[in-house]
């Protein structure tokens, strides 16, 4: 891995990047840890629905790569990349909804954690469970760009075990021979679950993969904001220039299980404790700022205390927001017909769990 | 004006529906320069270039979930299956993520998925399937499987006109055996419609794709030799399926025959039948039964083939059972 880019206050270390944007940069970091922070207390209270997944430690490289595209741009999304919807427009109040399984949560219930999108303006896509299908879907997104010679970019996101499915082969390979405006970052964050990368790949390198697909391969400091947002914009250029698909490789580490349930007892003892003490991606950047580019303590102090408000009041709304009504459950399936009926045993009554229906007793009985 | 072939119907109804929206491309193996393996995309290259007519990789998943994507951002694609046996490798992709888009993630997924399907062809196990079962348990996908030529394009035009993903089943046997003059202008079949094939009295036949035309023969050989009224329906839509028709025929004959090609084990007619039950059990004198295919995957040898299909003999053996019973 690269070693912590040097002292940046040369413009060309902080990849020409305003004192402004470095700190716009800090401030979604914070916000993703944070607000991470948050979920977890809610789901000690058990006002998370489902499960929790967390990307600290991997904050950099999903915010550095989402900050190198254009509103207009088409970001997919994986389960660690909180940071990157919230640089894209996703908003504290959303992603709590969304966890608590709210009704006016952006999927109105139907779906879990980050699992929601908006092509419609922000411009994310929704993902799915199944790893390595975002990487197909997001070559037909860009395939359309070329057809219609919009000049927008797609940046899809893989772990380090979705290089290992088909769908990802088969999707970049695609995405190469029609040289779609497509970036495929790889978060190589060293465990999928907990299968380490040497059990999911003999390759040395991830981004050597991308000389089988004929298109440039980069590698860079996944746990450095800027280096991140550096390859990941130069990769993006290179598509918006309509010279196709790059593989681009950040390095990172994850620190928290799978999901929070995960205690990591696979992980090597101090692993996660030296990752922490010594490449922590905000420690890292703070020192930065503070050091090289003379941002004051204080400022950041600031920034902290502005996230902290905006994830209260977020949080404030998001608890009094309502369940969603049963029986939403049965629109939208198609466009046409726009509802699909009840069962005949669910006419005219409410769903079970509204009515908390339990049986008197199993089986048979004499009553 | 000349008659067209179910596969000339299908190919018309792509030109038009290219011709009539510039947001309606093609992808699938070999259907540019070749034109497709049953030459149904031939010409199309000519007509409208490699952008709209795409040759793609040996990837199912990769091009039906491309076709996704593409569909998310307001583009209508049409993905040939070189053969519908190949859709069991983007079944993953289709009933994960293009059936749950809208509902999921608002994402609209105005898609078709087409390619030649079906046996008595002596094409093995491996180009000769029926998979249509394998995607009617998931919401989300439509599933239309014609029988005739007029069908076949106003069913094609349908599909690219829906605004969900439409999985549109071709029998390889009719392609070109089947061939009748097409209605005149734009020739539209609602999907989710059925189709009466023959008006009958005392038994009903309730069929789809090839099978419609062993059912006739089997109608008409039930009429000559044995005085039999035997009403055919053709469902052309598997999904969402006609009840209403199914209701109506079961009311008029009160007996009921299910047959399709695909294997008998949890094939449709199982569905049909349970729709029946719970539709119109009062109607019924006799217990519908079913023709479909032995349990088996389809062998290559026509002694075999033969015997493990659904025959015209078949049928009219079950509609004697049941207009006896």
């Amino acid at each position: 891995m690269a070693a912590t880019t040097a002292l940046a206050s040369d413009p060309a270390a902080r990849a020409g990047l305003s004192r402004e944007q470095l700190l716009e940069l800090y401030y979604w970091m914070r916000l993703t840890r944070s607000l991470e922070e948050r979920l977890v207390n809610l789901y000690r209270q058990t006002k998370v629905v489902g499960g929790l997944f967390r990307s600290l430690g991997q904050e950099a490289c999903a915010v550095g790569s989402a900050y190198a595209l254009r509103r207009e741009d088409v970001l997919s999304p994986l389960i660690r990349n909180l940071g990157s919807m919230l640089v894209k427009g996703a908003t504290p109040l959303e992603v709590l909804r969304q966890y608590m399984a709210k009704g006016d949560s952006p999927t109105r219930g139907r779906e879990l954690n980050i699992h929601f999108g908006d092509v419609e303006d922000r411009n994310f896509v929704g993902q799915i469970s199944h790893l390595g299908d975002m990487v197909p879907v997001m070559a037909g997104v860009t395939l359309s760009f070329k057809l219609r010679k919009e000049p927008r970019v797609g940046l899809v996101y893989v772990g380090d075990g979705a290089t290992s499915t088909g769908a990802f082969h088969e999707g970049i390979n695609f995405a190469a021979v029609q040289r779609c405006p497509l970036v495929v970052v790889v978060e190589n964050n060293r465990y999928a679950y907990s299968t380490p990368t040497s059990k999911q790949t003999a390759a040395e390198r991830l981004v050597d993969k991308a000389a089988g697909y004929g298109i440039p391969g980069v590698r860079a400091d996944g746990n450095d904001v800027v280096a991140s947002y550096q390859v990941t914009r130069d990769a993006v250029a290179r598509a918006r220039r309509g010279e196709g698909v790059t593989l681009v490789e950040l390095m990172t580490y994850r620190r928290k299980g799978h999901a929070e349930h995960d205690n990591q007892s696979y992980v090597p003892a101090g692993e996660i404790d030296r990752w922490a003490r010594e490449n922590d991606p905000l420690d890292r950047y703070a020192q930065r700022l503070t050091g090289g580019e003379g941002v004051a303590a204080t400022e950041l102090e600031a920034l902290d205390a502005r996230v902290q408000a905006e994830i209260d009041a977020a949080t404030d709304l998001a608890e009094r927001s309502p369940p969603p009504e049963p029986r939403d459950c049965l629109v939208g399936i198609y466009a046409e017909p726009p509802a699909a009926p009840a069962l005949w045993y669910r006419e005219g009554v409410q769903s079970a769990v509204d009515r908390h229906e339990r049986p008197a007793s199993w089986g048979t009985h004499d009553g | 004006m000349a008659e067209a072939t179910y596969l000339e119907a299908i190919r018309q109804g792509l030109f038009e529906e290219m011709e009539r929206d510039p947001n309606v491309f093609c992808m699938g193996e070999d259907i540019g320069a070749y034109g497709g393996a049953f030459k149904v995309t031939d010409g199309l290259l000519e007509r409208f270039g490699a952008d709209r007519v795409i040759d793609t990789p040996i990837s199912e998943t990769g091009f039906v979930g491309a076709a996704a994507g593409a569909a998310h951002m307001g583009m209508r694609p049409v993905c040939e299956m070189q053969f519908i046996d190949f859709v069991s490798c983007a079944y993953s992709i289709l009933t994960n993520y293009v059936a749950t888009a809208r509902y999921r993630a608002f994402l609209p997924c105005p898609m078709v998925v087409r390619g030649p399907s079906g046996g008595y062809v002596r094409g093995g196990p491996f180009h000769s399937q029926n998979p249509e079962a394998a995607f009617l348990h998931t919401p989300g996908l439509k599933i239309v499987y014609p029988a005739t030529a007029a069908d076949a394009k106003g069913l094609i035009k349908s599909a690219v006109r829906d605004d969900d993903c439409v999985l549109f089943f071709e029998h390889k046997y009719l392609y070109r055996r089947i061939k009748e003059e097409l209605p005149q202008g734009d020739h539209v079949v609602p999907i989710g419609k059925a189709r009466l094939a023959r008006e009958g009295r005392d038994v009903s036949i309730i069929t789809y794709a090839a099978t419609v035309w062993k059912a006739l023969e089997a109608a008409e050989q039930l009429e000559r030799e044995d005085g039999l009224s035997v009403e055919v329906l053709d469902l052309r839509s598997l999904l969402p399926m006609d009840d209403e028709a199914i209701v109506a025929t079961v009311k008029k004959t009160n007996r009921v025959l299910v047959v399709h090609e695909d294997t008998v084990t949890g094939g449709i007619a199982g569905e049909i039948t349970a729709r029946i039950n719970e539709l119109a059990f009062e109607w019924l004198d006799a217990p519908v039964r079913r023709v479909a295919a032995h349990d088996v995957p389809l062998p290559y040898a026509p002694q075999l083939e033969d015997f493990v299909l659904p025959q015209t003999a078949d049928i009219v053996r079950a509609a004697r059972w049941l207009a006896a019973y």
